[in-house]
């Protein structure tokens, strides 16, 4: 699989903090990859700093041979490089057409058009000029992904989508991976489940404390592997924890 | 008949007031900029007009086709540079710089204009009226400005409303970062917002030279009753805007036919009145959703 997105080692900051600190992977043509990791490891900063909103203090990021590290949000998006950021981020004041059209400015051209993502989600076009903050979670975050693709990306970068919705809701959503992967649409999502992230993802990478921790296909990699890389070396998972602590007590 | 003609009066002058606001609802519906030369900018552009008829060879009346082009690209520039530097520090930064920007206009305007009283001569335009009876009196100028003010809001409306550069100025206003996800430079946006804004801020202005006599201070007065027009209307809205200056208007005068002393008074009463009971102002649609 060629690679058409590739952070080299990347390093990000907020003030004093390093949130991302060397990380380097590359996501190949059409593939899904999810990036995992506890609250706070560094994915969002990381999302960010790949779409141009967060700027790195290291590190380079090279869409299908160019070096975008320096463009700003706006151009990365004109090299393919879309994100549906975490909390859905819509415009509330505008229709949910609207928040759409606003997808369509600077789209490249590709199969996304106001049509694909109305066959997408059948209900949209019933409620098209109903306001974005009226929507329900789910509604808003199939308004935000499809705002996203209708730029017809390369690259579509996925954040925590399936925070705060309902089981059948992020079934749906996820759902639409094989689609964009047949369209040659690469996704980088990242993910705080990570028994979805194994579901949809061809290769896993864990994140803690902004470093890499594990990188690899989920079913190479062991549910003991996972744990330690998710909660620290020799950490115990929640549920083993809240025994051991019990048996202590006892 | 004298309550008619007051109410008549205090809607034809809200339209003054309305078109004297947009400008000023639009850059902080946008941008969260309190403008506070706006008033002073109105004022230039009066003297502008002042100057650029004679030396044109314009009518006065019309050399608004060359202060309104004059004034949208000053708009524009101004906010890719001093305006846009302010607001990447803070509001607060904008509040000041504005304030500084009408202290140097005044100060420019005085030493080239002089202190003098000027007017923008529009011949007798100014004092036709229509009469439906003795007394109620409708001037023509009034009900023009009135017009103009409709006209502008109503495209304002339809340009923010049906174009991709309308719709991406008010995404920028919603949300900046993810208009940016979206491709769009948010700096761009709010510079044509802001040329936009300066464009009416002018036609404003010239309105208010041929209405009155103006000078280098006359701006502050102007921005407070802009200011109330948009609290009243309610920020981000634009027919609120319109709503607003003729509420404004309506209790100036009927403040005025009770005792032409409480002209000011029953604006300020009505503004206080509308900040006590609804604070996001009467169409505040940007608070409300």
């Amino acid at each position: 699989m060629s690679d058409l997105l590739c952070v080299e080692r990347l390093s990000a900051h907020h003030g004093q903090l390093a949130a991302v600190q060397q990380v380097s992977f590359s996501v190949g043509l059409a593939e899904t990859y999810a990036i995992i990791g506890a609250n706070g490891a560094g994915k969002s900063t990381l999302l960010r700093s790949i779409a141009g909103l967060h700027r790195p203090s290291a590190g380079r990021v090279v869409l299908d041979g160019l070096d975008v590290t320096a463009q700003s949000a706006e151009r990365r998006l004109r090299a393919g490089i879309a994100l549906v950021p975490e909390g859905r981020r819509l415009f509330p004041s505008l229709t949910v057409e609207e928040n759409l059209l606003v997808g369509t400015y600077r789209a490249r051209p590709g199969p996304f058009d106001l049509a694909a993502v109305y066959e997408l989600f059948d209900w949209m076009p019933a409620r098209r000029r109903q306001r974005a903050a009226q929507l329900s979670g789910g509604e808003q975050q199939a308004v935000a992904i499809s705002r996203a693709l209708l730029s017809n990306p390369r690259v579509l970068l996925l954040d925590e989508v399936s925070l705060g919705l309902a089981p059948i809701v992020v079934e749906r959503i996820y759902a639409l991976l094989p689609r964009l992967g047949n369209e040659g649409v690469a996704v980088l999502l990242v993910e705080q489940d990570v028994s979805q992230a194994m579901r949809v993802a061809g290769r896993l990478h864990c994140l803690l404390e902004g470093r890499t921790t594990l990188v690899g296909a989920p079913h190479e990699l062991s549910r003991h592997e996972i744990e330690a890389a998710y909660f620290g070396t020799g950490a115990l998972q929640p549920a083993a924890a809240l025994a051991a602590h019990d048996a202590s007590k006892e | 008949m004298a309550w008619v003609n007051a109410l008549l009066q205090g809607i034809l002058i809200g339209g003054f007031y309305a078109l004297f606001a947009c400008g000023l609802s639009l850059l902080f519906g946008v941008m969260g900029i309190i403008n506070l030369a706006h008033g002073d900018l109105a004022v230039i552009a009066a003297f502008i007009a002042l100057t650029i008829a004679p030396a044109t060879g314009l009518p006065i009346v019309w050399s608004f086709v060359l202060v309104v082009p004059i004034f949208a690209i000053g708009g524009y520039l101004l906010q890719r540079t001093l305006l846009q530097a302010s607001l990447d520090r803070s509001p607060f930064t904008t509040l000041l710089v504005t304030f500084g920007l009408s202290v140097v206009i005044e100060n420019v305007v005085l030493e080239v204009f002089t202190s003098n009283g000027q007017s923008l001569n529009i011949g007798s335009l100014i004092a036709n009226s229509f009469n439906p009876s003795t007394a109620i009196s409708i001037s023509y100028f009034s009900l023009v400005v009135l017009a103009i003010a409709v006209v502008v809001l109503a495209c304002l409306q339809l340009f923010l409303s049906k174009t991709m550069t309308g719709r991406l100025i008010r995404a920028v206003a919603d949300d900046r970062e993810a208009a940016q996800l979206s491709g769009a430079n948010y700096r761009h946006l709010f510079a044509i917002a802001a040329a936009i804004a300066f464009a009416t801020v002018a036609l404003a202005g010239m309105a208010y030279g041929m209405y009155t006599e103006f000078s280098f201070s006359s701006g502050s007065a102007n921005l407070l009753f802009a200011f109330e027009a948009v609290v009243i209307g309610g920020i981000g809205s634009l027919w609120g805007t319109l709503v607003g200056g003729v509420v404004l208007g309506i209790a100036q005068q009927v403040g005025a036919q009770i005792n032409p002393a409480y002209q000011i008074l029953a604006g300020h009463l009505v503004f206080l009145a509308v900040l006590a009971i609804r604070p996001r102002g009467l169409f505040g649609v940007r608070a409300a959703t």
